[in-house]
């Protein structure tokens, strides 16, 4: 839900971890390979039908 | 404008995968001959029985293991709907219509192509196996739509 | 801050106008839906002599066009009271004329559909030819959301007179940019149901140019999809941040995802003509190298998408990779269904860089694997946003609050479209591989095995499709509760706020006349020769067909 921002929380959290965005980069390079496997898998099904 | 350091990092990779598809997909294109099916040929739609090769639609050998297979198309059905072909040819399909947009499909292939009235589409196939394939119309064309088919067997040459 | 926080009674009730519409659409289109699941699975066939494909045609519209339309329009109208004031009475006024005309449009369009005048699916390809009031409904829904794009356009034009030197406010600056969008693309389509279509269904010309129309269809018909696609970007950048009570990544790359948009979906129609006569290869390929510039935004939004989840999960104290996935708000409806959405974009986007891309396409095209990608990226994405979006838009407009109950209700209900679409989609992607076509009823091809082996598909799209229907009566019982029966109260519209470390916003993403500029110069690079080419080298026209 939309609770406001608890202050003592943000207070206790490190400014380093808190711009750390590599849980981000791992995300979106699981998409990306998905979006690789899905293509490359599609493009052989063309190469074997040729 | 200022960007996080990872999102440059996956933009990089991300555009770069991009243009790695489509260099792999205009190479296939354009050096290896893979056009999609763009043939540039008109016909009067309504003369198509009077046009040839489609007043005598079916396999024409033009080479040595080289053919033609020219077919009609109209609402709901493929003329010739029963075509063999030798095992190994090199066939030229070239379709057309009598009536409105058809979808001229063989079903397993990469012969996958519109039929539109007043167009010739064209696509080049080798058979390299015997078998069967089912032909299809994939583009909505009425009430018999899905009854539109035709069938394709690869034979051992005799 | 200039923004007022509550969207004014009056523009309320023309926003929930609209709402109504898309929801009965979405009731009458789904039951199509349903029909047309159980005809292909081929244990089921219609009474009366009903055909599938007016059943379909009726699927397609109401879903595709109605729902969808409608929905944005009295979205984005809300949004613009809520961020950039409230409407003024002419504007106010002008929407209700948009309204009407699109509604009246709608009537008549699903008239001769009904009738069975008009079974000529969404896309209406020439030479079927449908009642000529089939054409002329569709031109009033059209017009109708030029006039209330105009409305828009009118309302933001105010806001910059009033605060001139100040960045427009997020939401109303993308519901500008997907009307302007919106604006540009639908003059395709436009042009080909005023100066061909209905003419030549009138009688006053006798044939008509297939190819051109084709072409101007679908000039119009990508960008469609990236009108339904930009308001769930909206929930997404803007709403979602606000509910998860974290901060908006950043303000800047929002935009510049909003302007990438704005230039690259239209220029790409001919990735849906890739096996298509009549246009030379090179410029397909073109189109499919712009085709793939559209991709940049997306991957963009996702990047910020992940990165306001972590942020906000880093900020309660999140530790290691993926430990702020655990803080995010599991429990709350307006979060979930849009999160599910985001999900399914995933192998929405892998699809459909497959369809764009040239050879690819030939595996793909017209089977009903393009049925399953739709699914994904409109049935999928961008509905569940809508939903998402529903569940605090409605309340805040009718004045009343979410019960949990509900809330429960909704989030079995997200739970419910996702299975039933893992079945249904999943099935369609699959079966489209084996050659399974899209837009047929139930055959087998005189027995072909080929065909009997997609029947065990088309059995699972049944299942995952009736299984949809449950969801669509789950949600049109949520949406009935919030209109009519939830308790009185007051429901926040929520807009996020910009994270303190994002820099300051560009004047530049404002320049509109730089922006049209550059896509009106992009089009006319994709289409102009290729067009000019069909004109010249055009066949005889064809005659109408009447074949249902």
């Amino acid at each position: 839900m939309a609770l406001p921002q608890l202050t003592d929380e943000k207070i206790k959290v490190k400014t380093e971890e808190h711009s750390s965005l590599k849980g981000t980069l791992a995300s979106v390079f699981l998409l990306g390979f998905f979006l690789i496997f899905t293509w490359v898998g599609v493009y052989f099904l063309f190469l074997d039908r040729l | 404008m200022h960007m996080h350091k990872f999102e440059k990092i996956w933009l990089f990779f991300g555009i770069g995968s991009l243009f790695v598809f489509l260099t792999v997909i205009g190479v296939s294109a354009f050096a290896q001959g893979n056009q999609p099916p763009s043939c540039l040929t008109t016909i009067d739609p309504e003369k198509v029985d009077q046009t040839p090769p489609f007043n005598k639609p079916g396999l024409v050998k033009t080479g040595d293991n080289e053919y033609q297979l020219n077919i009609v198309a109209s609402a709901f059905a493929y003329t010739p709907s029963q075509i063999e072909i030798p095992k190994g040819a090199k066939v030229t399909i070239n379709v057309t219509t009598k009536d409105v947009i058809h979808g001229f499909e063989m079903v397993g292939t990469n012969v996958n192509m519109m039929v539109e009235p007043g167009y010739v589409n064209s696509f080049t196939k080798t058979f390299n196996e015997v078998g069967e394939f089912t032909i299809l119309c994939n583009e909505y064309c009425g009430a018999g739509h899905h009854l539109m088919t035709a069938k394709v067997k690869v034979v051992d040459k005799q | 801050m200039n923004e007022t926080m509550k969207v004014d009674r009056r523009d309320a009730k023309l926003a929930m106008a609209h709402i109504y519409v898309a929801f009965v659409a979405l009731a009458l289109g789904g039951l199509a839906g349903l029909l047309q699941v159980l005809v292909r699975s081929g244990k089921f066939t219609l009474p009366a002599n009903i055909s599938y494909y007016t059943i379909l045609t009726t699927h397609g519209v109401l879903l595709g066009l109605v729902l969808t339309t409608f929905f944005i329009i009295g979205f984005q109208f809300a949004a613009m009271s809520r961020t950039a004031g409230t409407l003024s009475n002419k504007v106010r006024t002008t929407g209700w004329l948009g309204f009407w005309l699109m509604t009246i449009g709608t009537a008549m369009t699903a008239f001769f559909i009904l009738i069975g005048e008009a079974s000529v699916l969404f896309t209406f390809y020439a030479p079927l030819q449908a009642h000529p009031g089939f054409y002329l409904g569709l031109t009033l829904v059209v017009v109708g959301s030029w006039i209330s794009g105009f409305a828009m356009f009118a309302h933001y034009a105010k806001w910059k007179k009033a605060n001139p030197g100040k960045t427009s406010p997020l939401l109303t600056f993308m519901s500008v940019t997907n009307m302007i969008l919106w604006l540009v693309c639908t003059l395709g389509v436009a042009a080909t149901v005023l100066i061909q279509l209905l003419p030549w269904s009138l009688g006053l010309v006798e044939r008509i140019n297939v190819l051109v129309s084709r072409t101007l269809f679908w000039y119009f018909g990508h960008p469609l999809v990236y009108f339904w696609l930009l308001p769930a970007y909206m929930v997404w950048y803007v709403v979602i941040p606000k509910i998860i009570g974290g901060k908006i990544f950043s303000d800047s790359l929002a935009r510049l995802s909003f302007i990438l948009f704005l230039l690259f979906s239209i220029p790409v129609g001919f990735h849906h003509q890739l096996v298509e006569p009549g246009i030379d290869p090179a410029w397909k390929y073109l189109q499919v190298v712009l085709t793939f510039m559209v991709v940049i935004p997306s991957l963009m939004t996702a990047f910020s998408m992940f990165a306001t989840f972590e942020m906000y999960g880093r900020s309660k104290g999140a530790t290691g990779l993926f430990g702020w996935l655990r803080k995010l708000p599991w429990g709350d409806a307006r979060f979930f269904a849009p999160f599910v959405g985001m999900l399914f974009f995933i192998p929405a986007g892998a699809g459909g860089l497959v369809n764009a891309s040239h050879q690819l396409n030939q595996v793909v095209h017209n089977t009903i694997w393009v049925t399953g990608h739709f699914h994904l990226t409109l049935a999928t994405t961008v509905v569940l946003t809508f939903f998402g979006a529903a569940y605090w838009l409605i309340p805040h407009l009718t004045g009343r609050v979410m019960t949990k109950t509900m809330n429960r209700l909704a989030i079995v209900q997200t739970v419910v479209w996702a299975i039933g679409m893992c079945f249904m989609s999943g099935s369609m992607h699959f079966a489209g591989l084996l050659g399974a076509p899209r837009r047929s009823a139930f055959s087998t091809y005189g027995n072909s095995p080929q065909a009997l082996e997609w029947i065990p598909y088309q059995i699972a799209q049944a299942i995952g499709g009736t299984i949809l229907f449950i969801g669509i009566i789950l949600v049109l019982v949520i949406v009935t509760n919030l209109a009519f029966f939830a308790p009185k109260g007051e429901t926040e519209f929520p807009v996020g706020e910009v994270a303190e470390t994002a820099e300051r916003t560009p004047f530049v993403f404002e320049n509109w006349k730089l922006w049209i500029g550059i896509t009106v110069v992009l089009i006319l690079i994709a289409y102009t020769i290729p067009f000019i080419d069909m004109i010249q080298n055009a066949p005889p026209g064809s005659k109408g067909y009447k074949l249902w």
